[in-house]
C-alpha cells in the first residue's frame, strides 16, 4: 500500500529526516513509535505533501512524492494530524461534510453510520466541533477524514490527552476500521495501544528508522525499548 | 416629513445594499489573503464599463448578465497569475500589487473608453415609477436595484453558511491545509472565491451605473468607503460588513435628506452668532453638506472606541 525509500526532509536548513525506509501492507495496522523529536510527525507530513520531500513514496504503486496534498488525498490516502484541527465554527455534521470528497456517497462509509458508531457525536450533531471534549474531537477528526473513504489513514497521536478509557475505545474503533480494509499507520508515543492493536511495529530515533519488528519482540528487546522509547 | 423619513430609508437601503455587494467580496478575499485588495472598487467600475459597452449593442439585460461574468474571470486571471505569484513574497507585496493594479485599470479605462462621462441609461422596461406617496415618486429601477442586491444577499448567505462550498471555503480561510489534507484543491477555492468576490463588484457596477454615473473616477467615489465599510464592520466579518453597509448607506441618506445645520444647533442652546463672523460658514454648515464626511467621521470613532470594528475579533 505505501512503500517509503530513503526519505530525507528538512526544515530550513535542519536535516530532520535522515532516510527513512518503511512500508505498509493492505489492511495492516503498523506503528511508528518514537520519542519527541525524533522526525515521527515530520514522516507523516512529508508523505502527505505537507513538507518537501527528498527520496522515494509510493501509494498504491504509484510515485506520489513532490504532490500536492490534496491530490495525494484524492489517490485514498488520509491524516489525522495531531493538533485534530476541528473546526470549531462548524457543527459536527459539518466538520463531517468537509470530510467528503464528492457530493456522491461513498462505499465504506457515511454520517448515518458515523453517528451509529459514535451515538456522542450524533447526539451533538448540529452542536460547534469547538466545544466537544478532547475525545469527542478526536472521534470526530477520525470520522472526518474516513468520509472521504481513504485506503490508508495515518493518524499522528491520537491517544495524546485522552483517558484510558477512551483511548480502550479508540483501539477498538482502529482495529474496526482495518478490518473493513483500510490500512492504518499509526504514529505515537506510547507502547500500549501500539502494541495491542498493530501487526509491525518501527521506531525511530534521529530521523531514521532504528527498529523494525512484531510488538512482541519488541516487548522482548529490552535494548530498543531503554535506548530510544523510555524516557 | 413621514414620506421624507420612508423615501430616505428606501434610498439608504438602495446604497448600504450596494455597499454590501462590493463589501462582501473585499471582505472574503480578506479573509483568504490577509490584506485587503485595494483594486477592489476597480473591478467595480470595470463592470459598469463592461456592461455600458455591451448595453449599447445588446441591451441593459445582456450587460446585467455577462459584464458580471467577464469581470469575475478576469478577477480570476488576476489571482491565478498574479496575486498568487506575488503572494510567495508577503503581504506588503500584494499591497503593492493591488495598488499597482487599481491605477492599471483606471488607466486602461480612460485608454479605452474615454476621461468623459458614459452615457449609461436605465433600461426602458424600468423606467417608470415604481408607487408614488404623498407626491414622490420611487423608480422602478431603484427597487430593482433593491430586489438584486437582496437576492444576491441571500444566496451569499446560503451558499456561506448552508452548503458543501460554504463550508469547504470557511473552513479553508481558516485552515488551508487541513482542508487540502480532506482532498479539497485549496488554491482552486481561492480563485473561485476571488473571482466570486470579483464579479459581484462588477454586478454592483453594472447595477449602480446608470444612477451613480459611470465615468473614470467612480472606483475611487465608492472604493473609500468600502473600505470604511470592512474596518467598521471588523475586517473579515461579513456580518460585520453587512450591518456596516446598512448603517453608512441609511446614515448618508438620512442626513441628506435632513434640514437641519448649525444654525438649528446654536438656537437650541441659546448662542447666537454674527453673520459677519469670520467663521460664518463653520456656523451655518448643514447636515446635508457635511453628509459625505459622516463615513469617515465613523471610522475614527470606531476605531477610537473600538478598534477592532463592532464584528471583528481581535488577533491572537
Amino acid at each position: 500500500m505505501l512503500k517509503v525509500k530513503d526519505l530525507h526532509a528538512y526544515y530550513g536548513k535542519s536535516h530532520i529526516l535522515q532516510g527513512v525506509n518503511f512500508h505498509v501492507g493492505e489492511g495492516e495496522i503498523v506503528s511508528l513509535l518514537g520519542r519527541n523529536g525524533v522526525g515521527r510527525s515530520t514522516t507523516v507530513k512529508t508523505v502527505m505533501g505537507e513538507v518537501a520531500p527528498q527520496g522515494s513514496i509510493q501509494f498504491k504503486g504509484e510515485e506520489i512524492a513532490g504532490k500536492k496534498s490534496f491530490e495525494i488525498a484524492h489517490l485514498g490516502l488520509g491524516y489525522v494530524p495531531e493538533n485534530r484541527d476541528i473546526f470549531p465554527s462548524l457543527s459536527v455534521r459539518q466538520n463531517l461534510v468537509l470530510g467528503m470528497k464528492s457530493t456522491k456517497p461513498h462505499g465504506r462509509w457515511n454520517i448515518e453510520e458515523m453517528f451509529r458508531m459514535f451515538p456522542n457525536l450524533g447526539e451533538r450533531a448540529d452542536i460547534h466541533g469547538g466545544v466537544l471534549s478532547g475525545g469527542e474531537q478526536q472521534m470526530l477528526c477520525m470520522c472526518r477524514t474516513l468520509m472521504g473513504d481513504p485506503d490508508m489513514i495515518m493518524i499522528d497521536e491520537p491517544t495524546e490527552g485522552l483517558a484510558p478509557k477512551i483511548v480502550e475505545q479508540l483501539a477498538v474503533l482502529l482495529q474496526e476500521i482495518a478490518n473493513r480494509g483500510v490500512s492504518i499507520l499509526l504514529v505515537e508515543q506510547k507502547l500500549s495501544i501500539a502494541l495491542k492493536i498493530s501487526r509491525r511495529v518501527y521506531v525511530m530515533g534521529h530521523g531514521k528508522i532504528v527498529y523494525e519488528g512484531s510488538p512482541d519482540s519488541l516487548l522482548e528487546a529490552d535494548d530498543v525499548r531503554a535506548e530510544w522509547l523510555e524516557v | 416629513m413621514l414620506e421624507v423619513l420612508i423615501f430616505a430609508t428606501l434610498n439608504g437601503l438602495v446604497t448600504g445594499f450596494l455597499l454590501f455587494m462590493l463589501a462582501s467580496g473585499l471582505t472574503l478575499i480578506f479573509s483568504m489573503m490577509g490584506v485587503l485588495n485595494f483594486a477592489h472598487a476597480s473591478f467595480y467600475m470595470l463592470g459598469a464599463y463592461a456592461a455600458y459597452s455591451l448595453s449599447l449593442y445588446f441591451g441593459f439585460w445582456t450587460g446585467l448578465i455577462f459584464a458580471p461574468l467577464i469581470v469575475g474571470a478576469l478577477g480570476a486571471v488576476v489571482e491565478r497569475y498574479g496575486l498568487r505569484r506575488v503572494h510567495q513574497s508577503g503581504h506588503v507585496a500584494e499591497l503593492v500589487f493591488t495598488f499597482g493594479l487599481a491605477f492599471l485599470i483606471e488607466e486602461a479605462v480612460q485608454f479605452f473608453w474615454g476621461r468623459d462621462t458614459k452615457n449609461y441609461q436605465t433600461p426602458e422596461l424600468l423606467d417608470f415609477a415604481l408607487f408614488t406617496l404623498l407626491g414622490q415618486e420611487f423608480s422602478a429601477y431603484r427597487g430593482f436595484m433593491i430586489a438584486i442586491s437582496i437576492g444576491i444577499f441571500i444566496a451569499l448567505y446560503y451558499v456561506l453558511t448552508k452548503s458543501r462550498v460554504g463550508i469547504i471555503i470557511q473552513a479553508a480561510i481558516t485552515h488551508p491545509q487541513t482542508v487540502a489534507n480532506l482532498g479539497h484543491n485549496v488554491p482552486l477555492i481561492f480563485m473561485g472565491v476571488f473571482g466570486v468576490g470579483t464579479a459581484l463588484a462588477g454586478l454592483a457596477g453594472v447595477i449602480a451605473g446608470p444612477v451613480l454615473t459611470t465615468f473614470p473616477g467612480m472606483a475611487t467615489v465608492l472604493g473609500s468607503i468600502v473600505f470604511v465599510i470592512v474596518v467598521i464592520g471588523g475586517l473579515g466579518s461579513l456580518a460585520g460588513a453587512f450591518i456596516a453597509s446598512l448603517l453608512i448607506g441609511l446614515l448618508q441618506s438620512y442626513a441628506i435628506a435632513s434640514d437641519v445645520g448649525m444654525p438649528d444647533l446654536l438656537n437650541l442652546l441659546g448662542v447666537s452668532f454674527d453673520r459677519s463672523h469670520p467663521l460664518n460658514d463653520l456656523w451655518t454648515i448643514s447636515l446635508p453638506q457635511i453628509a459625505p464626511l459622516l463615513p469617515f467621521l465613523l471610522l475614527v470613532l470606531v476605531l477610537i472606541f473600538r478598534p477592532t470594528g463592532l464584528m471583528g475579533k481581535r488577533e491572537e
